[in-house]
């Protein structure tokens, strides 16, 4: 298998080619196609948690709705980025979303897709888990100064005080990276404590 | 021990083992699965050891502990053979009985046979007892037999011949296809078959190859995986390097939960005198054939019997589930093929190889090949491991083998497949138990866990209780599972709290919808089964907690109430001592009354209340009929 050989695909109608190896949300930014992401970043491994690039795709008769951020681009594949079912699963992520963190560029995008209120009750925690910040350190800066604790509803993320004492102050690209403000709230949190109680 | 070099010297010790055994030799057969060892299977060993060697009959009564015989809530289960005595429930001090009068005598120990339920008769025979007279035992049958910590017990049976045969007399596409022809499907839920992701293993590119046995059974009530793990390992080994001959696979894992620690040791010791035998190892019976298997025993986590997870666990990092497009069969551990299998699809595939696939398939319906084994627990008079051909109804299962509902209470629905199974209602009961039939209705094989409820069983607590679990054991990496599990649970916990509103049945169905849509693995994408099924098949119980703040099944501690019947309370005092939050008014003489603000629904008054006044009532709604204000001071006349 040759992995530079360039594929065409349809997304929304249009003709798109790609390079092999590609996934379709790749492609369909090359092609100014946009679909909405949180958990995703260009430098980092794909993670697909986020679950706003879902898309729908047909191939055959069979049509299923994928991850576009680890969905590889095929010959011949179709797809639709703004479909009804994908619109209404986008929407009930960031009416999800919303009331763990109000701000920002989440309610700018709530607001886009028509979600004005939630339903559900306000938890601002300011982090939406989509790891962002842990995965920057770990594969990019290789520190693993911060992670995940905890499973299910009981996750969180922390800061592992015995790194990220010595590195998290010189650093900081993870601030930048947050799309809720998280860390900046954390790091100002975490200076005020002692290594033990940086646990939130 | 030197190593087996070929299926005819593995024979010649197969011949030498059974030469050693005298039919007619006393022999005393003692559960040791976990069920019978909780409840004092250890110390019924220990005595009947003692009794042995006081009674001077060492090496002239054979005694053998093996694994999990089934009728777990009538154990420790003792056998006595030759006769094939079936005894329940023996106890310790019930051993120097056995000994003289069945040992030694060669009589009956008639208050330790089992009682029928009907017809109140001793069962002398196994074919006697109704819960065992319609199960088919292919998979379990040799548990009594075998001494889990003894590999010679396995070879006794036949064990091993199937790895022979296989090695010397079959091609690994021979091999393959026997199983693609049995059209045996993955024990663990899925029921995908299991040939073809065999094949798909051995097609894909990369080296090496990986075959693991999924042990990581995390369902609450369930124990089929845990059974046939501690009671017959080496079945599961054998299949498992069959399963590696026929994939070109020189590694394997055993998945194993650190919670089954039985487990653990039966297979760490069954690894042990397997690779002593060569039956694992290099050069497998001289075949030139290597396979070596290691432990991984799982952290405790749910989600890890999810493939990805697993295999992630397995390379070392937390057990989160991966975004894949891609089989791990194609890409498993290490980004190399990788076959996944449960215990139980494991362990059939020694039986189709020596029986053969039309032996396998002469059981069963026309999808779903075989027998399964379930865990049948719940509201029912028997309990416990069962073996069945697949596709008996839900109604033999729970009236036949189950012996039908404890205490002649009304069923009220079967919950099948683990957590994020479905309910399943009584205009159900003639299911047959299948992999495609159980998914028209809503609800899914899962491994095998059957929990049968009563009409005192509240179904939306129940949901609400599986939701709870789901929650905690989902991985938390994506937001469809995370956050959506998040809210179905705040608003189940409010309608069992009698704080539901119109309209949350609508968003449970909606965020069920979008949960099962866009989660990231099978955990979410299964979750909302039981409360999507719950509302399909009991949406009235959902409308009594929301608009009448009424609990059908008087369980939802919010929405029941004590109440103490003035005409019938005899002012004795006790409930008012008895009460732990003082919630009860009254003194001698005076009528007792409930304050109900401190009553915090517990129960206690009414266990105590002497059974001939039972002045204590419950009444499953929020608020008092008849209100007694609790300044009442009404003199109870003696």
């Amino acid at each position: 298998m040759s992995t530079m050989k360039d594929v065409t695909l349809e997304i929304n109608g249009k003709n798109i080619r790609a390079k092999d190896g590609m996934s379709i949300l790749q492609a369909a930014q090359a092609a100014d196609i946009e679909i909405p992401t949180f958990c995703y970043h260009e430098k980092l491994e794909p993670y697909g948690a986020c679950r706003l690039c879902i898309v729908e795709i047909t191939e055959g008769k069979r049509t299923r709705l994928v991850t576009s951020c680890v969905y590889l681009v095929k010959e011949g594949l179709m797809v639709k980025t703004n479909t009804e079912r994908v619109n209404k699963i986008r929407k009930m992520i960031l009416e999800l979303l919303l009331p763990l963190a109000p701000t920002g560029p989440l309610k700018t995008l709530a607001h886009q897709y028509g979600v004005k209120e939630s339903r559900f009750p306000a938890e601002p925690t300011f982090c939406i888990l989509c790891g962002l910040c842990v995965r920057y350190c770990a594969e990019i800066k290789k520190e693993n100064a911060i992670c995940f604790m905890g499973r299910g509803i009981d996750r969180h993320i922390v800061f592992v005080s015995e790194i990220s004492a010595g590195v998290c102050s010189f650093c900081r690209e993870c601030h930048d990276l947050c799309p809720s403000g998280k860390i900046t709230k954390l790091s100002e949190e975490v200076a005020s404590l002692s290594p033990l109680e940086s646990e939130i | 021990m030197n190593k087996i070099k070929s299926p005819s010297e593995l024979e010649k010790l197969r011949k030498e083992i059974l030469g050693k055994k005298d039919p007619k030799k006393p022999s005393i057969v003692i559960c040791g699965g976990t069920g019978c060892n909780a409840l004092g299977a250890q110390q019924v060993v220990t005595v009947f050891k003692e009794a042995i060697k006081k009674q001077d009959l060492e090496g002239k009564i054979d005694i053998k502990e093996t694994g999990c015989l089934g009728f777990c809530e009538k154990g420790p289960r003792v056998i006595i053979y030759p006769e094939e005595i079936y005894y329940f429930q023996v106890q310790s001090s019930d051993v120097s009985e056995i000994m003289s009068k069945t040992i030694i005598e060669k009589g009956l120990v008639e208050r330790l046979l089992y009682t029928d339920l009907v017809t109140v008769e001793k069962a002398k025979n196994i074919s006697d007892i109704s819960f065992y007279k319609h199960q088919v035992r292919t998979l379990l049958q040799n548990n009594a037999k075998i001494d889990p910590k003894r590999i010679e017990d396995y070879i006794a049976t036949g064990g091993y011949s199937a790895l022979a045969k296989v090695l010397y007399k079959m091609t690994p596409e021979q091999v393959l296809e026997e199983v693609k022809k049995a059209n045996l499907r993955g024990r663990g839920g899925g029921g995908f078959p299991t040939g073809r992701k065999w094949e798909t293993t051995r097609n894909a590119s990369g080296e090496p190859k990986y075959v693991i046995v999924n042990c990581d059974e995390g369902d609450p009530g369930a124990f089929m995986n845990r059974s046939l793990m501690e009671g017959n390992p080496h079945s599961v080994l054998e299949g498992l390097t069959i399963g590696a001959y026929a994939i070109g696979s020189h590694e394997g894992f055993v998945y194993v939960r650190q919670e089954y620690p039985l487990a653990v040791e039966n297979t760490r010791i069954a690894i042990k005198q397997a690779e002593k035998h060569g039956l694992l190892g290099k050069d497998i019976l001289g075949s030139g054939f290597d396979f070596t298997v290691k432990i991984h025993r799982g952290a405790g986590a749910f989600v890890s019997g999810e493939s990805s997870a697993l295999m992630t666990a397995i390379e070392g990092k937390v057990g989160e589930p991966k975004p894949k497009y891609i089989h791990t069969a194609e890409k498993g551990i290490w980004d190399k093929p990788s076959n996944l299998n449960n215990v139980e699809t494991w362990a059939n595939v020694p039986l189709i190889i020596s029986k053969g696939a039309d032996w396998f398939r002469s059981t069963g319906t026309e999808g779903s090949k075989g027998t399964k084994i379930f865990s049948l627990v719940g509201k029912v008079n028997n309990t416990g491991l069962v073996e069945v051909p697949m596709g008996i109804t839900f109604r033999d299962m729970i009236y036949k083998i189950g012996g039908g509902i404890r205490f002649g209470k009304k069923f009220k629905a079967v919950q099948i497949g683990g957590p994020s199974g479905g309910f399943i209602p009584e205009n159900l009961l003639d299911t047959r138990i299948d992999f495609d039939e159980l998914r028209k209705i809503g609800g899914m094989m899962g491994s095998g866990g059957i929990i049968v409820m009563d009409e005192d069983t509240c179904i939306v607590d129940v949901a609400r209780y599986y939701i709870d679990f789901l929650s905690q054991e989902s991985c938390g990496k994506c937001v469809p599972c995370r956050e959506g599990l998040r809210q179905m649970l705040n608003i189940l916990n409010n309608i069992c709290a009698g704080k539901g509103k119109d309209g949350d049945v609508e968003l449970l169905e909606e965020l069920s919808e979008f949960v099962m849509d866009a989660s990231l693995c099978a955990l979410g994408g299964t979750a909302p089964n039981p409360v999507l099924t719950s509302i399909r098949y009991f949406r009235d119980e959902y409308n009594a907690h929301i608009k009448e703040n009424y609990c059908p099944a008087g369980v939802c501690r919010e929405l029941i109430t004590y109440y103490i019947q003035p005409e019938k309370c005899q002012a004795c005092g006790i409930c008012v001592r008895e009460c732990p939050t003082e919630a009860i008014y009254g003194g001698k003489n005076i009528i007792h009354v409930i304050d109900q603000k401190k009553c915090i629904r517990c129960n206690t008054c009414l266990d105590v209340c002497p059974e001939r006044f039972s002045a204590v009532e419950k009444i499953p709604r929020k608020s008092l009929p008849l209100s007694v204000p609790p300044d009442t001071k009404v003199v109870r006349k003696r």
